[in-house]
């Protein structure tokens, strides 16, 4: 059977870019189609800007990497016109157990909050996440959207200019140029651009490694995530099981730090593994195994003139936590519309330097969030692991300990409290989780809509209990007659009315308990100037 | 947030040094660490308060020698 991952999706094909005689001139091009590539292209044709994808592949990424997806990547893909899939194909999952050696130490139920049109994540092979945004991608194009996708045409220079960036492509059937007013880089940890640039990319390197394997199972293993400490069948080291759409689970084995790579992917070493963590009586079938190692690093800075970095090529974590294809994804929400706008001509390229400031934070963020579940679950010293044993011992007895327990924390969107293009909170009363800066929580309308399906691709005003001034070229939510008890939670707290002004990428950029269309006004454009 | 206490603050307090030593007696050193390390958490969790706690880890670190 050819996988998904061995089977050419957008194989190259002769662009009439190679036959020009002088240098053709793009908007944007983005370099790498992955799933932040690809979102990058999907968010900005869908806005009507001309782009251009280049990869050096013609499919999905081999084998198999993320699985899972959070709720403010599924809530970017409802904006980008691909939710409904991955939420169809995703498995939900709510109970959790952790072990402790040869014991169960504790289960938890994640009680997501209600009132919100998505869960709190789902798995989702990656191969298939990225599968159905080409399919949006084409579904844009059929339908008549300024969007390019080149199958092996990969970057092999890059020159920066003041205005514009000259990049070097070779193809099957030999090399090419393209000029790009900017180029988006999107091409994975490794960057080749990043490279070209000569730009650093520091952090941590961690020793250990994990080997993953895809299995499918016959047993009747129930939908949970299991996570064992210490176990018995890997002492001294942890272990993962989840499952993924398709009867197949994910297995994450952690390996240890000086290991033979070749020995422990061989199959037959595997499944021994796998049968002393699955027992004698199970059967199952590898699917896809390898080894991996990770950094936790960051570029200094993600924009180079017309150079802008998004995704692993900007910034690394550890896969505990979710946060590399959540943050990416989170990246090209918070670039697309800044780029749109200074290609329109109505915002200064300073806007782009928000991009920075913003992504940076969250990049830290998703950094320490995620260096810390790996000294949780890969103790680097004897004392570091004898109070994670000593967290572990207790949890099994007390409730308290359980919120240290860290083997990975869910992914959520940073709140982006001291961004440059933060507007003024004008409203005391109100709640903390939707200051400025913060992503837009979901909440049903009396109408039975949700509110985040109403928002988006442009800056959006909302009053709640007041009147939110017409000002042109600005959408107007109305949540209609009667405000829920969530969208009043979530937006009002012990305020009487609110009035947000909303970005495109759904995050506040300011509250008021009341305002007039000039203070609107004033504020938008502060916004659009980059603060 | 309440200040930390380094006052004198426990009532009988040859009793109480007792009690800590009759816990790690019959102990080898790896789990009377572990034991340590259990009532560090414990007692972390009933202050619950980071700045108290920072507070104490100060203290405990300034009067090492
Ligand atoms: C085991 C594992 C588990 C993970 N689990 C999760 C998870 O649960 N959730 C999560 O969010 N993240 C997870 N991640 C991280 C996630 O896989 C990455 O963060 C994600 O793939 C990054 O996407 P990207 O588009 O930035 O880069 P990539 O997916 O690496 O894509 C880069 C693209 O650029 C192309 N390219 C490279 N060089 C060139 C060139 N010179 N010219 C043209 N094209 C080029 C490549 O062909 C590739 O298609 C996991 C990773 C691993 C390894």
């Amino acid at each position: 059977m050819t996988r998904i991952f061995e089977t050419p999706l957008y194989p190259y094909a002769r662009s009439r870019d190679q036959d020009a005689q002088a240098t053709i001139r793009h908007p944007v091009i983005v370099a790498g189609a992955g799933p932040v590539g690809l979102a990058a292209a999907i968010d900005l044709a869908q806005q009507g800007v001309p782009v251009v994808v280049l990869d050096e592949n013609d499919r999905v990424s081999h084998g198999s990497r993320a699985i899972c997806f959070s709720k403010r990547t599924l809530e970017i893909a409802d904006r980008l016109g691909f939710g409904e899939q991955l939420v169809q194909k995703g498995v939900r999952w709510n109970l959790g157990k952790v072990f402790f050696g040869d014991r169960k130490v504790y289960e938890f139920n994640l009680l997501p909050e209600e009132g919100h049109r998505r869960p709190a994540f789902i798995n989702l092979q990656q191969y298939h996440l990225e599968h159905d945004m080409v399919s949006r991608l084409r579904q844009l194009q059929a339908a008549g959207a300024p969007i390019d996708l080149r199958g092996r045409n990969r970057v092999t220079a890059v020159v920066p200019h003041p205005d514009h960036v000259v990049l070097t492509i070779e193809t099957p059937e030999g090399p090419y140029a393209l000029e790009a007013d900017w180029l988006i880089a999107c091409d994975g940890a490794g960057s080749p651009v990043r490279e070209m640039l000569g730009m650093g990319f520091t952090g941590r390197v961690f020793e250990d490694n994990f080997l993953i394997a895809d299995v499918t199972m016959q047993a009747d293993f129930p939908t949970e995530r299991w996570f064992w400490f210490d176990p018995p069948f890997n002492p001294g080291q942890s272990a993962l099981l989840h499952k993924q759409p398709d009867g197949i689970w994910r297995i994450d084995l952690q390996l240890g730090q000086s290991i033979d790579r070749t020995r422990e992917t061989e199959p037959e070493r595997v499944k021994a593994r796998l049968r002393q963590m699955l027992g004698p009586e199970v059967d199952f079938e590898l699917e896809w195994v390898s080894i991996y190692s990770f950094q936790c690093r960051r570029m200094e800075r993600f924009r180079e003139g017309r150079v802008i970095f998004a995704g692993d090529a900007a910034h690394q974590v550890s896969p505990f936590g979710a946060r590399g294809a959540n943050s990416g994804l989170q990246d090209t929400d918070n670039l697309c519309w800044k780029i749109k706008l200074v290609l329109d001509g109505t915002a200064p390229e300073t806007l782009l330097d928000s991009y920075t400031a913003e992504r940076i934070q969250a990049a830290d963020e998703n950094i320490l969030n995620s260096t810390r579940s790996t000294d949780f679950i890969a103790p680097k010293s004897a004392n570091s692991r004898m109070f994670r044993d000593a967290v572990l011992d207790l949890s099994a007895a007390y409730p308290f300990a359980r919120p240290l327990v860290n083997s990975g924390r869910l992914s959520l969107p940073c709140t982006h409290d001291d961004s440059p293009i933060n507007g003024p909170d004008g409203l005391a009363d109100g709640p903390s989780r939707t200051r400025p800066g913060s992503a837009c929580p979901d909440a049903p309308l009396a109408s039975g809509d949700y509110l985040l399906d109403q928002l988006g691709n442009g800056f959006t005003l909302m009053g709640l209990a007041t009147d939110a001034p017409g000002i042109s070229g600005l959408r107007v939510v109305d949540p209609g007659g009667r405000i829920t008890p969530e969208l009043r939670a979530r937006y009002l707290g012990d305020a009487s009315s609110a009035l947000y002004l909303i970005r495109p990428d759904q995050h506040v950029a300011a509250r008021w308990s009341t305002a007039d269309g000039a203070t609107v006004e004033a504020t938008l454009a502060r916004v659009k100037a980059g603060g | 947030m309440t200040d930390l206490v380094l006052e004198p603050n426990i009532d009988r307090p040859d009793d109480l040094y007792a009690d800590l030593l009759e816990a790690h007696e019959g102990l080898d050193e790896a789990a009377s660490a572990a034991l340590n390390a259990r009532l560090i958490l414990v007692l972390a969790n009933h202050v619950g308060d980071r700045e108290l706690f920072r507070a104490a880890l100060a203290a405990a670190r300034n009067a090492g020698s």
